[in-house]
């Protein structure tokens, strides 16, 4: 129906639009839309500002496959207003995760790229937040994983990171970034002294993957291609943790270590030495080959919290 | 928002079978395209929502040539535009077509 994949191991996720990571993400041909473009259900407040709509709200969701077994899916479009969350976009995301509790699929994959809530309709926007984090932990609580695949332009900010941060499993690209405020954000409140958002190199190696993976904030590092994160997909949904009790005092022990161990660090190089990193300038160059066997000999990284 | 539609007569219906297609993106320069094929074949509607004012005339010239050259009989287009150029937009149509004929 739209643009497809034709080399999955040479297409790079990054560059792909929403639809065309679907496509090469799920079995040939199994992907089914829920509310597609056709039934155009679109933002009811972007022509209160004049601004265009787009026929899926920047969202597409539906029913696939993933090596045979049924996933439910979303892909957030980046290019379309940053993948911000408005009314129509989180309603049809919070239906899915909801849908999911009948469904019973093998998980539900969210393929985020988000600048997080649309400002024109924020009070929705916020909601959905809400709603969305609310549906993937009775979704989790249900037995059923909610792999997070990260790695578009817009990246996973504001309520998108936050949405990131309850799914049971992330895999992230060197291209992905995992933030609450984003870059620009911080300097226009606390100053370019605090953080300089031009500098594209403090950018990657604060909220980048290769840095999300070193202090376990996600849990597997891929190649940008469309292939890298299928098979992320397909590992992540095996290695879904439980999600009870003993789960979240983990989570809270780790994070609490977390800041006892970093909080005094000024750069995210300071981090990765304390990890045990010999070269740390040397890790924003590494292959996801020569990053991986890194990362396998650090602590933090292997953990079955958040 | 500007609201434009044109509407064809055309001579054939667009070739193949595919009942709904959709490409592009809502983004700067740039437009989404929806063709769904739910017209009778000797008809083509285009249904555009631009938050650029006054370049009706340019849409219908390039619309007509679009329609000139696809012959895309039963279909009705609806596009989101983004401000995109004309070139863009004649490209984006052209993709569309051919989705629907794939």
């Amino acid at each position: 129906m739209s643009e497809r994949i034709t080399d999955p191991r040479a297409a790079s996720w990054y560059e792909a639009s929403a639809r065309a990571r679907l496509d090469g993400l799920l079995d040939s041909g199994s992907f089914a839309e829920i509310l597609g473009p056709e039934q155009r259900k679109m933002s009811p407040h972007l022509p209160l500002f004049d601004l265009p709509r787009a026929f899926d709200d920047g969202l597409v969701i539906g029913s696939g496959r993933l090596d045979g077994r049924p996933v439910l899916v979303a892909a957030q479009e980046g290019r379309f207003m940053g993948g911000a969350f408005g009314e129509v976009h989180g309603a049809k995301l919070v239906g899915l995760l909801r849908a999911a509790l009948g469904l019973k699929p093998a998980a539900v994959l969210i393929l985020f790229d988000t600048g997080g809530v649309r400002l024109q309709e924020a009070n929705a926007g916020e909601t959905a937040i809400a709603e969305v984090m609310r549906a993937i932990t009775e979704a989790r609580a249900a037995g059923i994983p909610v792999i997070g695949l990260i790695g578009g332009r817009a990246g996973a900010y504001g309520g998108g990171g936050l949405i990131a941060g309850t799914c049971s499993r992330l895999a992230v690209s060197e291209g992905g970034r995992i933030s609450v405020s984003g870059p620009e954000v911080i300097e226009t409140n606390k100053g370019a002294e605090e953080f300089d958002s031009r500098d594209r190199a403090l950018v990657w190696r604060t909220m980048g993957g290769k840095h999300r993976r070193l202090i376990g904030g996600a849990d597997t590092f891929v190649d940008d291609t469309v292939a890298a994160f299928r098979e992320a997909a397909l590992a992540l949904i095996g290695r879904a943790p439980a999600f009870d009790l003993a789960t979240l005092e983990a989570e809270q022990a780790r994070l609490e270590r977390r800041l006892a161990d970093f909080g005094e660090c000024r750069d995210a190089t300071e981090i990765w030495s304390r990890l045990g990193v010999n070269d740390p300038a040397a890790v924003p160059g590494l292959t996801a080959a020569d990053f991986d066997a890194l990362v396998a000999g650090l602590r933090e990284t292997g953990h079955d919290a958040r | 928002m500007e609201r434009l539609t044109f509407r064809h007569a055309t001579k054939a219906p667009l070739v193949g079978r595919k009942p709904l297609a959709i490409t592009g993106v809502v983004a700067s320069g740039n437009l989404e395209v929806l063709l769904e094929r739910t017209l009778p074949p000797d008809a083509c509607t285009v249904e555009i929502e631009t938050p650029v004012h006054g370049y009706g005339d340019v849409w219908e010239a390039v619309v007509a040539d679009f329609v000139a050259r696809a012959q895309p009989g039963g279909l009705r287009i609806t596009i989101n535009d983004g401000g995109a150029r004309p070139d863009t937009v004649s490209l984006r149509l052209l993709q569309g077509a051919r989705l629907m004929e794939g």
